[in-house]
């Protein structure tokens, strides 16, 4: 039994029974299943998640981001600006205490890539509806290539803890047809 | 060497029983009921305020408290428990004197003033950094000095069992293998080192940081290296909870393993892989490769997730053929039906594993999978999943055997039985409630550790899915459930072993069935275990289903690359 030793002295010579034998074989094939569905889906699927990041720095990041709001801006909205930044261009999203910056207006259907650095703490992306969410670090500028496939508009909800603030961190993107 | 160890012999079992263990088993013990008290309080604290018709705290206080809850039940709770399991797996099981009381004394010190330090720390109110305490959010330096200590004084109590079990082959206190439990809580212990060693590599320059001495700690990294602690010292849990139930199924039914081998097997898994877990909260991190993604959130090609699946058939499979053997033969279940299931001790071990096994180990494989972390990573899924594992696995297996540390080691009568017979199945109700609307609500998108899903006071607005009140308030409702079964375990705890009636020294309170070999293993003897099959040709489909159900659900989000 459990609590003593085992009764047979030589206990790694007892052969193994088959029921274990054929369950130790399905758990291991299984394993290998769920392994190899993960770089299936790299060649696969559609969601896959960008390993390109670069290095960056919170004043750095920020003359990009102002840059790019500059040049789309198309209105302002509860004092936020709302950029709609070219088909396939790089857009830059500042997470910071509390609040996504600036609003984006994307195209459905179009492909953007879609930078997201932190000026401060950690935050966490969390795009709502559709549930997809990303870690975003200072000193990180993380691209990741997004096409929207649905219009309407979404939610970015902060899903990293970043003070007492946290719950009021919310931003916005509009997708047009 | 004069060794002057002071020993009782244990009336029911037969085992030597070192005075020196015993004392440090209760005290332990009774570290970790206390933390379980206040843990498990800001729990409930936790969870009515995330249900939104009740929205019980403030902003600033529910972050608190939140804090406060995953840094006494995630560690304090479990890692002083896992001592106390620790010093029994090794002094008292192998008939042996514990090596070196006066460290486990130290140990026991460091981790209360640590634990207390700490908990001090995050109630003044400057420290509501989350149980995770990111950089380059700061926490006061004590916060970071009591966690120091508490893992310092846990990682002397590995190196007493360790020194314990060289005590015990030095002195021939056993003949031949140590047994599968404290083979088991060896595992623990090994994977306890790995951990602890990664927390002070992380928190010694994080206290340091705190104080001004160094000026900048990389968030990314940070994150890597604390997880090799965090995710580990869950790893620790699984470890040590499986060998609970081996140890409950030994003492209660007299059951053996099927096969030494399997099982040990599945145990040294644990030790060569479960350490590689840290990426599972790796995943959606910037500049980080999907090759290292995969490699590792998979803990090299799922080779420890084979080891839980081993032992989920081992253990079952275990109470199967003790049964059958004991004349239960008739029909797949009646050895089940027919178990002692008015016996808290073996009850609250098979919730344990059901629950652990469906709805933590399952969802954590999900979870863990490199894309579907996507539309997971720190939501509520998160502690949903974890409250599978660390609610209903490990602290209901702990509860369990409590039952059996009650009579034997503290020699006292349990106390108000028929509340003891209900209480895992209330725990276990509670938190299986928990730990599904969590899940569910995190399927909705709704996130973690976050105070106010109406968004009320922030500027741009967004409106979640109804469903999801819903489930916050299930959430609510169950968490209440799981706080009385809690509050049961205390009132059954405390009043038992300060109250209950005094076992005499030759008074044998419990018939642990006969340590003798009942019979032999190995594949001509095992007794077939149809049961024990049909229960995990149930599982694997539920497994198999699950995770392609979560395929479909990340291929209808927007296309990402």
């Amino acid at each position: 039994m459990a609590i003593t030793p085992p009764t047979v002295r030589i206990w790694w010579k007892e052969p193994i029974a088959k029921v274990e034998l054929i369950w130790i074989v399905i758990a291991f094939i299984w394993g290998l299943v769920m392994f190899f569905m993960m770089i299936y889906w790299h060649g696969a699927g559609q969601q896959n998640l960008s390993n390109e990041a670069y290095k960056t720095t919170p004043e750095q990041y920020a003359a990009k981001a102002n840059a790019v709001v500059e040049a789309h801006k198309v209105r302002d909205e509860a004092g936020y600006p709302v950029v709609h930044p070219p088909a396939g261009s790089d857009v830059y999203l500042i997470a910071r205490l509390w609040q996504w910056w600036p609003i984006l207006e994307l195209e459905k259907g179009q492909t953007y890539r879609v930078h997201m650095s932190s000026m401060d703490w950690q935050h966490g992306f969390s795009l709502q509806p559709t549930n997809i969410n990303i870690s975003v670090h200072p000193g990180y500028d993380m691209v990741v290539t997004m096409t929207p496939d649905q219009a309407g508009e979404f939610g970015i909800v902060c899903n990293e803890f970043c003070g007492i603030g946290h719950h009021m961190m919310i931003g916005k993107i509009y997708v047009v047809e | 060497m004069a060794i002057t160890a002071k020993f009782r012999t244990c009336p029911s079992t037969g085992l030597k029983v070192h005075d020196q263990a015993e004392k440090l088993i209760k005290a332990n013990a009774v570290a970790a009921v206390v933390f379980l008290a206040v843990g498990g309080l800001f729990g409930l604290m936790v969870a009515l305020t995330r249900w939104p018709a009740v929205h019980l705290l403030p902003a600033d206080w529910f972050y608190l408290v939140l804090t406060a809850h995953g840094l006494d039940i995630l560690l304090v709770w479990i890692i002083f428990f896992e001592m106390a399991v620790l010093y029994f797996a090794s002094a008292i099981l192998l008939n042996s004197r514990l090596a070196a009381p006066k460290a486990a004394w130290t140990a026991f010190g460091m981790m209360l003033i640590g634990a207390i330090m700490t908990n001090v720390a995050v109630l003044q109110g400057n420290s509501s950094v989350m149980f995770t305490s990111y950089v380059p959010m700061k926490a006061e330096p004590h916060f970071y000095l009591g966690l120091l200590l508490f893992a310092v004084g846990a990682l002397i109590g590995c190196f007493v069992f360790f020194g314990t079990l060289v005590v015990a082959k030095n002195e021939k206190t056993y003949q031949g293998s140590i047994p599968l439990v404290t083979f088991g809580a060896l595992t623990a212990a090994i994977i306890a080192v790995f951990t602890i060693a990664s927390g002070a590599i992380i928190l010694v320059p994080t206290l340091l940081w705190s104080l001004g001495i160094i000026s900048h700690i990389d968030s990314l990294l940070y994150k890597t290296i604390w997880w090799a602690m965090g995710h580990s010292s869950q790893q620790i849990n699984v470890s040590a909870h499986v060998a609970v139930w081996y140890c409950i199924i030994g003492m209660v039914l007299g059951a053996r393993t099927l096969s030494e081998k399997v099982s040990r097997m599945a145990f040294l898994m644990y030790i060569l892989f479960l350490q590689l877990a840290s990426a599972h909260h790796m995943l959606v991190e910037p500049g980080i490769s999907s090759e290292w993604k995969i490699f590792n959130t998979s803990y090299a090609m799922y080779l420890a997730v084979l080891g839980s699946m081993i032992h989920g058939m081992t253990i079952p499979g275990s109470i199967e053929a003790e049964q059958r053997a004991k004349g239960y033969t008739n029909g797949l279940f009646e050895w089940l039906r027919k178990a002692p299931w008015g016996n808290p001790a073996f009850a609250g071990m098979f919730l344990s594993l059901i629950l652990f096994g469906f709805l933590g180990g399952i969802s954590g494989v999900v979870m863990g999978t490199e894309q579907l972390n996507l539309i997971m990573h720190n939501t509520l899924y998160v502690p949903g999943h974890f409250h599978g594992t660390v609610a209903a696995g490990t602290t209901l297996a702990f509860m369990s055997i409590t039952y059996l540390l009650i009579p034997l080691i503290f020699r006292r009568e349990i106390m108000f039985k028929k509340l003891a017979q209900l209480q895992p199945y209330c725990f276990a109700l509670g938190v299986a409630g928990i730990s599904l609307f969590m899940m569910g609500a995190g399927t909705l998108g709704i996130s973690r550790r976050h105070w106010d899903i109406t968004f009320a006071d922030s500027i741009l607005s967004f409106e979640v899915p109804g469903t999801a009140f819903l489930m916050l308030g299930l959430n609510g409702i169950f968490a209440i459930l799981a706080a009385l079964g809690g509050l049961i375990y205390v009132i059954v705890v405390v009043g038992s072993v300060f109250f209950g009636r005094r076992i005499g020294d030759n008074e044998k309170v419990m018939d642990v069935p006969a340590t003798a070999a009942v019979t032999q293993y190995g594949s001509a003897h095992t007794v077939s275990i149809p049961g024990t099959v049909v229960l995990v040709a149930v599982f694997f489909t539920a497994f198999v289903l699950y995770y392609f159900v979560n395929w479909k659900y990340l291929a209808e989000v927007w296309p990402l690359r």
